[in-house]
């Protein structure tokens, strides 16, 4: 493959971003502006699902790859992709022009620049998901901190500045540890290409202190409990565009890190403290399920819902079962369209009513029908109902878990039934029940484009819950294979 | 005697500043003339630099007194091209303030001579004698807006604090002359290769001197005052130019005379970093005044550059210099924008009046975010990179703790540059400022800019070009 189709890529969104920046838009609307961001990224996504097209699933082995000298002598500029990695591409460049076709009803100043920042930060999750080289995923990971901070203080609600700095920072901290861990690598082994570390594997001796400053950067970005304080924040404070890009992709960032790095690159420390990421995502699934209870604004609640799915996910890539690993990748794409549906849903109804209280709505079934049914799919996704994609990914995840350890697997399925309760709930006091407020009589059903976009999610979700083989077969070379090396590595230990 | 080309430059500079005195004497209103002819000046000591002693690995003049080799070269470029755009950004800003006068560009070149001296010395009295030249010129530069208060008084405050650093210096070589019996800096290394309690002490007091003038932790205490006080052009200078030639002195006096010392000072280095790093990203915090907050953290990045000198290895030393090289183009890009915080004749330095930014001026603030973010090491700006270097060298010599010292300090670090860019890009507008700035400040700061956002598709020429010091 000569023509460099990752890199084009990665560098898309960007070229789209350039020249939005650099053509003035005198209208108000900025009509042009959205269309030109629309078209990039549209485009972006027909060239990934021509990757996915023309990806052969029959080998683990990566593809696509480019290698070019970079830093001299030092880091090469290496991006490729496997079974894992194009699945969550494909996810990026579908939910970006989902939230553009989303922002002309919910941001209302200096559009232009907020398509700008989308546009860069679709670059760079695209980045992170394609870099073989740790020191160019660390440059993706982080550079997407930038237009983040931006999107939440910029744009968001009240309380965005507080919400922006704890964001930044705290991604921040957690990932220093990581660039420390990443250059000592480079010292351990004297490279810092990926496939290349796969092969010649890290010193036992080192792996725990490594594995450990990796996690310090995944786990915040995941969110784990109990680090998980900044994304109900973020959540909450950033525009419907920024939260679902937040929960659709970025905390995806960390679970495709934990299986690309943690498991591949520190299979033997992945091992010795498979205890402690159970208990701590044992923890999230119950108690953040809790705490979605009794939460009064649906973005937060939301908010912790993710948390807990997330929950999910770091329990099943560590059982290192082929069912586990496979359920939590199945789980991150479905969490990302249905977090991105859920969030969506509320910014329909707070464009309309400028509120995110629960108890601002109920009833809301009798005014606007079409909202509710979507809405109605989207919940029954969330908990994870046969029949949608939710499904089969939590149910790949406990089967994973019930073979490797019975009791982590017992209070995880504790979290599914919280799960249905706090969603269940949440549906029941917004659209059932009498109709209270008076404001919510005047309040208008779904228009196209947010009928269009709910649709765009709605199809994948029944999709993928009734046939879920293209994702699996997608990614089941490379799992086996991630699998296969996993065990060689603790049986030579 | 050898070859006297390979000084040609020094001499080119100092015939030149003594033409510029006469002229300035007996021509009235020369200020725009000289300026003009300053710049010139720069430029072709510059050219004449890069054409004489650039492709010289190393050679010695006056009984091995002066020393010309890649380092040196290198170092004397950057200087030089530093002060050549700290002069050219200068002019609107001395003309607002009624000190455009003809001393200002001739005591900047005064003060390059000096640098230029001490970045070339091989010998404990020519690093002196070019330490003073340097310090003179740069007292009257801090007071040069005379008739304010506050530059008077930091002219005075730098002159007591670095006389007292400069007496220290010198009774450290004295010290050492007494040990070694000559000051020479080779004969030096040869002689001092026992341990010995006095020889600490020479050391010690010449790293003190040292770490005075780039403004380390715990001899900082001038820098916020000084920085603070001085017309914000002369800042600016203070903030690059003396730093560049004071560590490429240190850089000289470790790994040279001092080379066989490395246990009696490599802790002090790493002290002196570790604190420059931590209280620098501190202290920032709590600032309102923008020259102050760069004060503070000019002295956190002299603390990174350090890190790269502990590590007794070239990859060190070159990524220290790789370091100082990117803190000087994104110093520069930043005082670039806070030289057009103009708004009728007055020039504006107070974090507050950033407030909203945004809204008015987008393209100044676009550059002020990304300057920022470079300076606080975000990726994949160019201030990244050089944090990136220096972690390397540090980690390769396995030393965790200064490493993860540094990395947290980054963090820390963060918050005051994003409280800077949250007051520009989240708070509401004042007032416009003017948008009528000269052409020179307007390339500087996008060449700066450009130089930041694009490093990270050719990080290795910088290498290239730096891999030739290899001093041990």
């Amino acid at each position: 493959m000569n023509f460099p189709i990752l890199t084009s890529l990665i560098l898309l969104p960007t070229i789209g971003a350039l020249f939005l920046f650099f053509t003035k838009d005198k209208s108000e609307s900025n009509l042009t502006a959205k269309y030109v961001a629309l078209f990039t990224t549209v485009v972006n996504f027909l060239i990934s699902i021509y990757l996915w097209i023309s990806f052969d699933q029959s080998t683990s082995s990566f593809q696509f790859i480019e290698d070019r000298a970079w830093i001299d002598g030092f880091i090469n500029y290496k991006v490729g992709i496997d079974g894992i990695s194009i699945l969550f591409i494909i996810l990026t460049t579908f939910i970006t022009p989902l939230c553009i076709i989303s922002v002309n009803n919910s941001v209302k100043n200096r559009l232009r620049d907020f398509l700008i920042a989308i546009l860069i930060m679709e670059s760079f999750m695209i980045g992170v998901f394609c870099a073989l080289d740790l020191v160019v995923f660390y440059l993706f990971f982080e550079a997407g901190l930038i237009p983040m901070f931006l999107i939440i203080g910029i744009w968001g609600g009240s309380k965005r500045v507080y919400s922006a700095f704890k964001f930044f920072l705290y991604t921040l901290l957690g990932s220093v540890l990581m660039l420390v861990a990443i250059i000592s690598i480079y010292w351990i082994t004297g490279t810092t290409d990926v496939v290349k570390l796969y092969e010649l594997g890290i010193d036992v001796k080192y792996q725990n202190l490594l594995w450990l400053a990796f996690f310090s950067s995944f786990a915040v970005k995941t969110p784990m409990w109990p680090v998980h304080t900044w994304l109900p924040d973020a959540h909450v404070e950033a525009p419907t565009a920024g939260s679902v890009l937040l929960a659709a992709i970025l905390l995806k960032m960390a679970g495709y890190g934990f299986i690309r790095f943690s498991l591949g690159l520190f299979p033997i420390a992945s091992d010795v403290f498979t205890p402690l990421i159970y208990t701590l995502s044992v923890i999230a699934i119950i108690f953040t399920s809790l705490i979605a209870l009794m939460q009064e604004d649906m973005k937060k609640l939301i908010a912790y819902s993710s948390v807990a799915h997330m929950g999910f996910v770091t329990l099943g890539i560590f059982t290192l079962q082929q069912q586990g690993i496979e359920g939590s990748i199945i789980q991150m794409i479905s969490h990302g369209l249905v977090s991105a549906a859920l969030f969506l849903t509320v910014g329909v109804i707070y464009d309309r009513m400028h509120s995110r209280l629960i108890s601002t709505y109920g009833g809301l079934v009798s005014v606007i029908p079409k909202y509710s049914i979507l809405f109605m799919l989207f919940a029954l996704a969330s908990l994870g109902l046969p029949g949608t994609s939710g499904f089969v990914g939590e149910f790949l995840i406990l089967m994973g878990a019930f073979k490797d350890n019975f009791l982590v697997a017992v209070m995880a399925s504790i979290g599914v039934i919280l799960g249905a309760a706090y969603i269940l709930w949440l549906y029941k006091r917004v659209v059932f029940g009498k109709l209270i407020n008076e404001d919510l009589k005047k309040i208008l059903d779904l228009n196209k484009s947010e009928y269009f976009i709910l649709s765009c999610l709605a199809a994948p979700i029944l999709f993928f819950g009734f046939y879920p083989d293209p994702l699996i077969n997608t990614i089941e070379v490379s799992v086996t294979d991630l699998i296969n090396m996993n065990t060689t590595n603790l049986a030579s230990k | 005697m050898g070859n006297l080309n390979f000084i040609l430059p020094e001499i080119f500079i100092s015939l030149s500043i003594m033409f510029l005195l006469v002229l300035g004497v007996f021509k009235k209103e020369s200020s725009k003339l000289i300026f003009n002819i300053s710049l010139l000046v720069f430029l072709i000591t510059c050219i004449i630099t890069i054409n004489e002693t650039f492709s010289v690995s190393r050679e010695t003049l006056f009984n091995k007194s002066v020393v010309i080799d890649s380092m040196s070269s290198l170092m004397k470029i950057i200087t030089l091209i530093g002060g050549l755009l700290v002069l050219i950004i200068s002019s609107s800003y001395l003309k607002i303030y009624k000190i455009y006068n003809i001393e200002y560009p001739v005591l900047i070149l005064s003060s390059v001579l000096g640098m230029m001296v001490m970045i070339s010395s091989n010998d404990l009295i020519v690093f002196y004698m070019g330490l003073e030249l340097q310090s003179l010129a740069l007292y009257v530069l801090a007071t040069f807006n005379r008739d304010q208060l506050i530059s008077s008084e930091a002219g005075l405050k730098y002159f007591v604090l670095s006389a007292l650093s400069s007496g220290l210096l010198l009774y450290g070589c004295s010290l050492i002359y007494g040990f070694s019996g000559s000051t020479n800096f080779d004969i030096i290394s040869n002689q001092l290769n026992y341990n010995d309690y006095v020889l600490t002490f020479g050391i010690v007091f010449i790293l003190v001197g040292l770490a005075f003038k780039i403004s380390a932790v715990p001899f900082h205490m001038w820098a916020p005052d000084v920085y603070e006080g001085s017309p914000t052009t002369v800042t600016l200078f203070f903030s690059i130019v003396p730093k560049i030639a004071a560590l490429t002195v240190l850089i000289r006096f470790l790994y040279v005379p001092f080379l066989n010392l490395i246990e009696q000072w490599q802790m002090i280095i790493v002290f002196l970093s570790i604190a420059s790093m931590v209280f620098g990203a501190v202290a920032a915090i709590g600032q309102t005044n923008i020259k102050r907050l760069i004060a503070y953290s000019s002295i956190g990045h002299i603390g990174y550059t350090l890190a790269g000198l502990t590590t007794v290895s070239n990859e060190g030393i070159q990524s220290s210099i790789i370091y100082i090289s990117i803190y000087a183009i994104m110093n520069l890009a930043f005082f670039s924008c806070l030289l057009m915080l103009k708004r009728k004749d007055q020039y504006y330095e107070n974090i507050d009046d950033l407030s909203g930014l945004s809204k008015n001026h987008p393209i100044l603030s676009l550059s002020f975010l990304i300057i920022l973010f470079s300076l606080a090491g975000i990726p994949p700006l160019a201030g990244f990179f050089a944090k990136f270097y220096i972690f390397k060298a540090v980690l390769e010599q396995s030393m965790y703790f200064l490493a993860i010292v540094g990395l947290l300090s980054t963090v820390v670090a963060a918050f005051y540059y994003l409280r800077i860019i949250k007051i520009m890009y989240f708070d509401n507008e004042k007032e416009k400022y003017d948008t009528d700035h000269s052409i020179a400040l307007k390339f500087s700061l996008t060449i700066s800019t450009i130089l930041i956002l694009t490093y990270f598709i050719f990080p290795s020429q910088l290498i290239e070009v730096v891999s030739r010091i290899n001093i041990i």
